[in-house]
């Protein structure tokens, strides 16, 4: 590797079109959102701009509350399901022959990349009364009455962890590939049971990887939209979901602002801890 | 040491779990059933009911055009990032990459609210030009992260030698950076235009009356009574972006 150059004193203008680009049609937005989150409803929907913090107040309705509720303990519970499914086979493709990994990866990004409408219109397929899990277990003599799954919360969980599943194999496969083989040997050879090797060896060596996965699908977890909306019922309303309501429903576009930023606000939450725990340092 | 044996049927199970949803939509679109549920003969009907649907081929096509120019578009931003931020180096340079990473962490329900308040506050009626912008901005930041990767593995004296021979910045550029940098910008562009071709949230609040995109149909095809064609043109869409991010990988490799 080559030095990378020094900064040039003379003007970067390069950086100008897509800067521009980021500020006016990405900063001015949001910073559009964190203002009418301090307006009120006009009359007919509209905003009017007189400074109140009544859609910051009005969040602590016990009714919002809960969806926030929800939405954080579904978050917390999809990341913790993905962790566990995820390590396994992050650790197996790190550790399989490199030239299976890249098409273990390969096979970890396909549904990563493919419709999230579509992947998660699959498990209403499936899960659904009549679906194919009900008859299944119907034919099997496990249940004698088809199981309400769908428009549940355990739905959206299994929703969750579909959709977000590849986002957390991937930095733990990053940090896992890195791992230095001999220290797990290491602790073999001084007769370490197989959980003393994963917990005092091999977990803290992937520390950062573990912790980029759980920010990664922490957060669009907490921002689900689409599968509390089709998997979920209209009792399993998540954060998004009473955003959307607000936005273009209600047509309370304050409201809906402040209930923006709240989440926005455990987003950053999510990324500075992210970045405190050292975690950028792994992603490159 | 040998990875256990429980380990590899766990992530076995895993690449199942992944797979075996899509797998079962798509076996389940050529079911010649109408109740869908139950397996009774291979059928063609739903995919060419599919082909006579007018409206669903309106919908493909305003899909086509967004992708096909916010691609463009989110393209020529990406690149000219990347090359900035690669071999342009800036005072707050590294405040300006944690905001090119926002667009592609935060919430998309955040970034659909956002771009719906900006548009109607400055007056832009909501149609396929304000579902363009939208695409482009979230698009650019993914196509600037792949090619800065192409262009950090390559050796910047290569350029340099151009510029000593008595090439112009540009000429050095376009002659040698850009040819090297060519399979990691097409990969970009096909990741970019697979991310258009199936972004629903944020064209679903940039929308406006005649701008229905293909994933704003099969959502509303998924709130109203599901038929079988929902499965079909869902196998399309899959095996579509399947097809994308295979070429995609496959030009990288290079």
């Amino acid at each position: 590797m080559t030095p990378p150059p020094k900064p040039t004193s003379s003007f970067p203008w390069l950086i100008l079109p897509p800067a521009g680009v980021l500020i006016v049609l990405f900063g001015v937005p949001l910073l559009l959102v964190l203002a009418v989150s301090f307006a009120s409803r006009g009359t007919y929907g509209g905003v009017e701009w007189a400074l109140t913090f009544a859609n910051y107040t009005s969040i602590a309705d016990p009714l919002y509350l809960r969806i926030f509720w929800r939405s954080l303990w579904l978050a917390v519970a999809t990341t913790a399901i993905c962790l566990v499914m995820g390590f396994p086979l992050a650790y197996v493709i790190a550790r399989a022959p490199k030239r299976w990994q890249g098409l273990l990866l390969f096979l970890v990004i396909i549904p990563f990349w493919t419709n999230f409408l579509v992947r998660t219109y699959a498990w209403m397929f499936i899960l659904r009364t009549e679906g194919l899990l009900n008859q299944a277990l119907l034919s099997a003599g496990l249940i004698h009455e088809p199981l309400n799954i769908l428009f549940t919360d355990w739905a959206v969980l299994i929703g969750l962890v579909y959709g977000y599943l590849p986002f957390m194999v991937l930095p733990l496969y990053a940090a896992l590939e890195r791992l230095d083989r001999s220290l797990v040997e290491a602790a073999w050879d001084l007769y370490a049971r197989p959980v003393q090797v994963f917990t005092k060896v091999v977990l803290p060596l992937s520390r950062p990887g573990v912790i980029a996965g759980c920010v990664l699908v922490f957060i669009p977890s907490l921002g689900a939209y689409v599968t509390p909306d089709l998997l979920g019922g209209a009792r399993t309303m998540m954060v998004g979901n009473l955003i959307q309501h607000q936005y273009l429903v209600v047509r309370d576009w304050p409201f809906g602002s402040a209930l923006s930023f709240v989440l926005m606000a455990g987003v950053l939450a999510a990324v500075l801890y992210y970045l405190r725990a050292g975690g950028a340092r792994s992603l490159t | 040491m040998k990875t256990g044996r429980w380990l590899i049927a766990a992530g076995v199970a895993d690449l199942f779990f992944l797979y075996l949803p899509i797998a079962i939509l798509i076996v389940f679109s050529f079911n010649a059933s109408k109740l869908s549920a139950r397996w009774q003969g291979f059928s063609l009907q739903w995919y060419a009911k599919l082909f006579t649907n007018q409206a669903l081929l309106a919908a493909t096509l305003n899909s086509l055009a967004i992708a096909v120019l916010s691609t463009v578009l989110a393209g020529l931003l990406g690149v000219l990032t990347a090359v900035a931020l690669e071999r342009r180096p800036f005072r707050g340079q590294a405040a300006f990459e944690a905001c090119l990473l926002l667009p592609i962490v935060i919430p998309e329900i955040m970034m659909g609210v956002a771009m719906l308040l900006f548009f109607v506050m400055i007056k832009l009626p909501l149609s396929l030009v304000t579902m363009t912008i939208a695409h482009t901005v979230f698009n650019f930041p993914v196509v600037a992260l792949i090619v800065r990767a192409r262009l950090r593995k390559l050796d910047p004296r290569l350029e340099e030698a151009a510029r000593d021979l008595g090439a112009t910045p540009w000429i050095a550029f376009k002659r040698v950076t850009l040819p090297l940098l060519m399979p990691g910008i097409v990969g970009a562009l096909l990741m970019a235009f697979t991310l258009s071709l199936d972004d629903f949230i944020i064209s679903f609040f940039t929308a406006g009356v005649g701008s229905t995109t293909l994933p704003i149909k099969v959502y509303g095809m998924l709130k109203s009574a599901v038929t079988p064609e929902v499965n079909a043109l869902s196998a399309i869409l899959v095996l579509v972006s399947m097809a994308l991010v295979a070429a995609a990988t496959w030009v990288q490799r290079k």
